[in-house]
């Protein structure tokens, strides 16, 4: 399939348009008013930028601008196609939200280093964009470890020495696996003279030798730690001791979506689906990442605090999307890519309540919350919503994906995936329901009182539950997420 | 026995000037006295020089002066000795004297300061001078943090 | 007409100018004490323009031969500037630049009355570093040599503290030795060949490789230029001397004094031996690449291990010097690209770091990392430079530390070494752990007390310096290409003679 290519700056703003803010809110540092006003402005315009470039995407154009030759052969290029515009739109868009939600936790907690706290905030944002604009591994990688940097500050936040050990954690995990990105780029470079994204992977690495494809992909997978893959999982359960806004975006959306956005752009754009299918490498890492479904939802199980059961899904949660990039099959990958913005919003709902429930209930445990629903009903119901998209039931859009999901599985013969997918779904409702139950059902050590989050919060979490709905009522809606994922399919597997 | 006798004599310069060396490196390496390093160096830097300077000698010649009166034809019978060396080792001499002199007047202040040129007491000193980076320090105060 | 004998003899002004500047500074010094300083930095400037010229014309129309008072070589002196010392100089003139600027406060509060000899040394110590890097003569390099560390041995010990003496003192016996071995193997060579122009040399030697004399004197140049380097084992002078400096000349030394050390290791390996010689014959190539990666591991262990700014900073510098010479003895010629830009990118980062210590070392007095706490409130500026130049350090992408990486992990791959490849990548996570000490402790800690801190910036005069060294750190860690495509690329390529006549 032949796509247009249109040379365009619109890819480098829409990066830069969060750099340029971070430098104003540090200027403003000093006015909170002016400076959370440059973060929406700049929320806004990206958005907008980002917006702009949906109708040539929806066409089935790329959009590219090639920034600078850093060295000799190696460039930073930015490249929009569907799949980078997937994650570009999902990211920019909850961070509108969650700016709202940003100050009216911030401002309620009375958090110190705010001005730090925005900085980083807009830096992260740059890097997401940029990770899903990157159009070779190198610009990916520059843009992977701007994000790690720029979110060591907000996991440290509360500078106590827990905080810290949690951020050196958090650090030493994703650096590390930062060092096996870079030697996994530069021996593709080494062997096949390029770094760049294609449709159909890199031709040159059908090339070299079996083992050294394999030892290559396990290199690029432990790269790819911001996914959470379970042996490397563990530095997301730490890193819930951030403010939660921050726990919201960067640990449901930016940092883990991009993990996971790398591990799927490695996946189906350097490999490939026929280097996938025909080395047979797909079917290892499914059978892992398998492990990884299972065992994080059994994690998730035995956790009270609320953010860290959240955090365990996620990491389960997170592996269902690289099982979709692994299922090779048109329908495998549509599940995949589409749970990635579907779980963006969905976890982000949950994130939101969770924190909600820290700053009016001042409660993070689940045992604490008997009956809460009585005093924020709103919040829990679209906690409710939430997690039921969590565990794939009707009206949250969970269902479609893991719909799709089933479909691949099935298509390729795998039964043991298929089994997969539905013994984690009974986990879901396992470790969901009874925070649900205790909510609303049981009854409450003492009379509550209706007392919801502030409006600043509330709004945000009323917004991301409707569209988590309008998921499963109407997924195909023109011009939504499925429109653009079925282009990305239709990219990478040859538009069948 | 004779061969290695008649090894060393038939280029005794050279062994004179590697022995001296080792000399001169031994007590730069070994003295504790910082007098006795410096001194050291001066061996070790003058055996090099008699090493330059017996190169460019050779057996029968004579001083690199253009003899007065020699016709072109018994010019090209007499042997120089090689002027370049001595040269190169009239600065390596002003390169040694300066490297010298800074030394003394760096051992001058080692004294003043310390009250010895003997290295141990100095490091002893050093030691005691700066506990702030000492390793027990810094392990006392990430305890107390 | 005066202006021809100027471009005519600019090769030989590069050294000259700062000889005599520096003989002048003591009558400037008589007149004003206060002038020294424009004269050093408006000394340094036209040395830069000078060092700049003669780059670009070594790029536009090749190799500058330059014959001291019409003697042609082998007899004469000659300069002979090509891309490797055209490079190497315009990084000296501009680190030296930098630092000169900076020196104005520091020094003022660090050596109050030692102003005049301060300068005066500074300018000889260029003019060493210069005259080592421009000769074309191989004697006249061991005379600079000795100037550029005669001079060196005297800013290290020129501060008030006790330790900065006995450490000098070290570093002299260190260095003699050092210079001593060089001077034996110039004399070895000089015995066989019967000339002391390096290029001469070149065409001499492949005939007499065979001969032991030949190899002794190569061995005596290895040792001796690993010891001024400050190569892994031979490194027992550098963390004092760099620790104990002032802080000016700590920035200077750190910065240039390893970088040409090591640029007169490349020039005696590929410039007077040959490749064939140094990789094939000897295989020193190899012995030098085992050292280096040994140098880069137990650098930056030592560096963990530190409480003092200073020392980490040079411990690192040890391991930064491994990259170096890794780079270059892997001898194929995306290694010899990556070793040769990390001269220009360590000279960088090193001096910029090296400045950070210095301004905080000017404003609180502390070089102890553990009470570094809230420093970021306080000097912001000076802190964001030291973020900058550690992200450098540790190799993050957009930074300089990342293109020579790239570039050394290839060239590992291409000599098929993958020992280097986990070494290099290894080393960078534990630059990531020592600076990230430093980090925390600037930024992170006491979120009570740091509200209440205050504002307290290094004047301009040291800002200034610190803030173009980091955008620099920036600059070459995006824009490589050029320096990599003008220079170190073909450079690359005649030093490992492929591409060029023997």
């Amino acid at each position: 399939m032949v796509t247009d290519n249109i040379q365009s700056i619109t890819p480098v703003l829409a990066v830069l348009v969060s750099a340029i803010a971070s430098v104003l809110i540090l200027a403003f540092g000093r006015y909170p008013n002016i400076r959370e006003g440059w973060t929406f402005v700049a929320a806004f315009i990206k958005f907008g930028l980002v917006l702009s470039m949906l109708p040539l995407i929806l066409a089935g154009k790329t959009i590219t601008y090639t920034l600078v030759e850093i060295l000799p052969n190696i460039p930073i290029t930015f490249k929009v196609d569907a799949f980078g515009e997937l994650f570009a739109i999902t990211a920019s868009f909850l961070w509108i939200l969650t700016t709202a939600y940003s100050i009216g936790y911030m401002r309620s907690l009375k958090e110190h280093a705010q001005t730090r706290y925005y900085f980083c905030f807009a830096i992260a944002l740059s890097s997401a964009i940029g990770i899903a604009y990157s159009a070779n591994l190198v610009t990916l990688f520059l843009f992977y470890e701007m994000l790690t940097i720029s979110t060591y500050p907000l996991v440290a936040h509360i500078e106590t020495k827990e905080a810290i050990d949690a951020g050196r954690k958090y650090l030493v995990y994703l650096m590390g696996s930062g060092v096996a990105l870079l030697f996994s780029t530069i021996l593709v470079y080494y062997y096949t003279g390029t770094t760049d994204f294609a449709f159909s992977g890199i031709a040159g690495l059908a090339l070299i030798p079996k083992a050294t494809l394999a030892f290559l992909f396990v290199m690029f997978m432990i790269g790819c730690a911001k996914a959470g893959f379970m042996p490397l999982h563990s530095w997301l359960p730490a890193a819930m001791i951030a403010p939660t806004p921050v726990s919201a975006l960067l640990h449901a959306v930016a940092v883990v979506t991009a993990g996971v956005f790398t591990a799927v752009r490695i996946i189906l754009y350097i490999f490939g689906v026929e280097l996938m299918k025909s080395s047979g490498l797909w079917l290892y890492m499914a059978y892992f990442v398998s492990i990884t479904i299972i065992l994080a939802s059994i994690y998730a199980l035995s956790q009270n605090n609320l953010k860290k059961r959240l955090a365990y899904s996620t990491v389960s949660q997170l592996s269902y999307i690289v099982l979709g990039a692994l299922l090779i099959t048109p329908h495998g990958i549509t599940g995949g890519m589409l749970h990635m913005p579907y779980h963006a919003f969905m976890k982000i709902t949950l994130f939101m309540c969770a924190g909600a429930l820290i700053v009016t209930a001042k409660k993070e445990n689940i045992s604490e919350m008997n009956g809460i629903a009585r005093q924020m009903p709103i919040t829990m119901i679209a906690f409710t919503i939430g997690a039921l998209g969590m565990i794939g039931m009707p009206p949250a859009g969970g269902y479609v994906t893991k719909w799709y999901l089933l479909l691949g599985a099935a298509e390729l013969d795998q039964m043991i995936l298929v089994g997969v997918l539905l013994i984690s779904a009974v986990l879901n409702a396992a470790y969901f329901f009874p925070v649900v139950y205790i909510a609303f059902f049981k009854e409450p050590d003492h009379e509550l009182k209706y007392n919801e989050a502030p409006m600043f919060m509330l709004v945000p979490i009323v917004i991301t539950a409707i569209i988590s709905i309008s998921f499963g009522v109407w997924p195909d809606a023109p011009g939504f997420f499925y429109d653009i994922v079925s282009i990305a399919v239709a990219n990478v597997t040859g538009g069948i | 026995m004779a061969g290695i006798i008649d090894i060393v004599y038939a280029e005794y310069n050279y062994w004179i000037y590697v022995t001296l060396m080792m000399i001169g490196f031994y007590a730069m390496i070994a003295k504790k006295n910082l007098i006795k390093k410096v001194i050291g160096a001066n061996i070790f830097q003058t055996a090099i020089f008699l090493f330059y300077i017996s190169l460019s000698d050779i057996k029968g010649g004579t001083e690199p002066i253009l003899l007065h009166g020699e016709t072109s034809t018994h010019a090209a019978d007499i042997i120089y000795t090689n002027p370049v060396p001595h040269v190169l080792i009239l600065t390596a001499i002003v390169v040694s004297v300066s490297t010298t002199a800074l030394a003394l007047a760096l051992i001058i202040r080692i004294y003043e300061e310390y009250g010895s040129i003997e290295e141990d007491v100095i490091l002893a000193a050093r030691r005691k001078l700066n506990p702030e980076f000492s390793e027990y320090a810094r392990q006392s105060e990430v305890d107390s943090q | 007409m005066t202006f021809d004998i100027i471009t005519n003899n600019l090769p030989a002004l590069t050294v000259i100018i700062p000889l005599i500047a520096g003989f002048l500074t003591p009558i400037i010094g008589w007149i004003n004490r206060k002038l020294c300083w424009y004269h050093v930095m408006l000394t340094m400037f036209i040395v830069f323009l000078i060092t700049a010229s003669n780059l670009l014309t070594v790029i536009n129309t090749g190799t500058i031969h330059y014959q001291f008072g019409g003697w042609a070589p082998p007899f004469g002196i000659e300069y002979v500037i090509d891309l490797l010392n055209g490079f190497v100089c315009i990084i000296i003139a501009f680190i030296g630049l930098m630092v000169s600027i900076y020196s104005k406060e520091s020094i003022k509060k660090e050596l109050p009355g030692k102003t005049i000899p301060y300068y005066s040394i500074y300018l000889l110590l260029v003019t060493g570093l210069m005259g080592m890097t421009i000769t074309g003569d191989i004697f006249n390099f061991y005379v600079f040599l000795e100037i550029s560390s005669l001079t060196a041995y005297a800013l290290i010990a020129i501060g008030d503290r006790k330790d900065g003496i006995v450490a000098s003192f070290n570093y002299l016996i260190m260095g003699t030795v050092a210079a001593s071995f060089i001077l034996l193997g110039i004399g070895y060579l000089y015995a066989v060949t019967g000339t002391l122009n390096m290029a001469d040399m070149q065409n001499i030697l492949p005939t007499i490789y065979d001969n032991k004399v030949v190899l002794a004197a190569l061995a005596f140049f290895m040792a001796g230029f690993s010891i001024k380097v400050g190569l892994f084992p031979l490194h027992t002078w550098l963390p004092d001397a760099y620790t104990h400096a002032p802080s000016t000349s700590s920035a200077l030394i750190a910065g240039l004094m390893t970088k040409v050390g090591a640029y007169a290791m490349i020039r005696f390996m590929f410039g007077v031996f040959t490749p064939a010689f140094v990789i094939d014959m000897t295989r020193m190539t190899e012995i030098l690449t085992w050292a280096a990666a040994l140098a880069i591991i137990v650098g930056s262990v030592l560096a963990i291990a530190q409480s003092d700014m200073k020392r980490m900073l040079a411990y690192s510098s040890v391991s930064q010097i491994g990259y170096i010479l890794l780079g270059v003895g892997l001898a194929n010629v995306i290694g010899m690209q990556g070793g040769l830009l990390h001269i220009l990118n360590h000279a960088v980062m090193k001096s910029a770091l090296f400045l950070v210590a210095g301004a905080i070392f000017y404003r609180t007095g502390i070089r102890n990392i553990h009470q570094f706490k809230g420093l970021g409130k306080r000097m912001p500026v000076t802190t964001t430079v030291f973020l900058i130049a550690g992200l450098s350090m540790i190799g993050v992408p957009g930074t300089v530390g990342f293109t020579s990486k790239w570039y050394l992990v290839l060239g590992s791959m291409e000599a098929g070494m993958w020992i280097f490849v986990l070494i290099i990548l290894a080393s960078s996570l534990l630059n990531l752990a020592y600076f990230w000490r430093v980090f925390d402790n600037i930024w992170f800690g006491h979120p009570h007390e740091v509200e209440k801190i205050k504002r307290d910036e290094a004047p301009l005069s040291m800002l200034i310096p610190m803030v173009i060294l980091a955008g620099l750190c920036i600059f070459f860690g995006i824009f490589a290409y050029y320096p990599l495509h003008y220079i170190l690329e073909p450079l690359s390529n005649m030093l490992l003679g492929i591409g060029v006549l023997p």
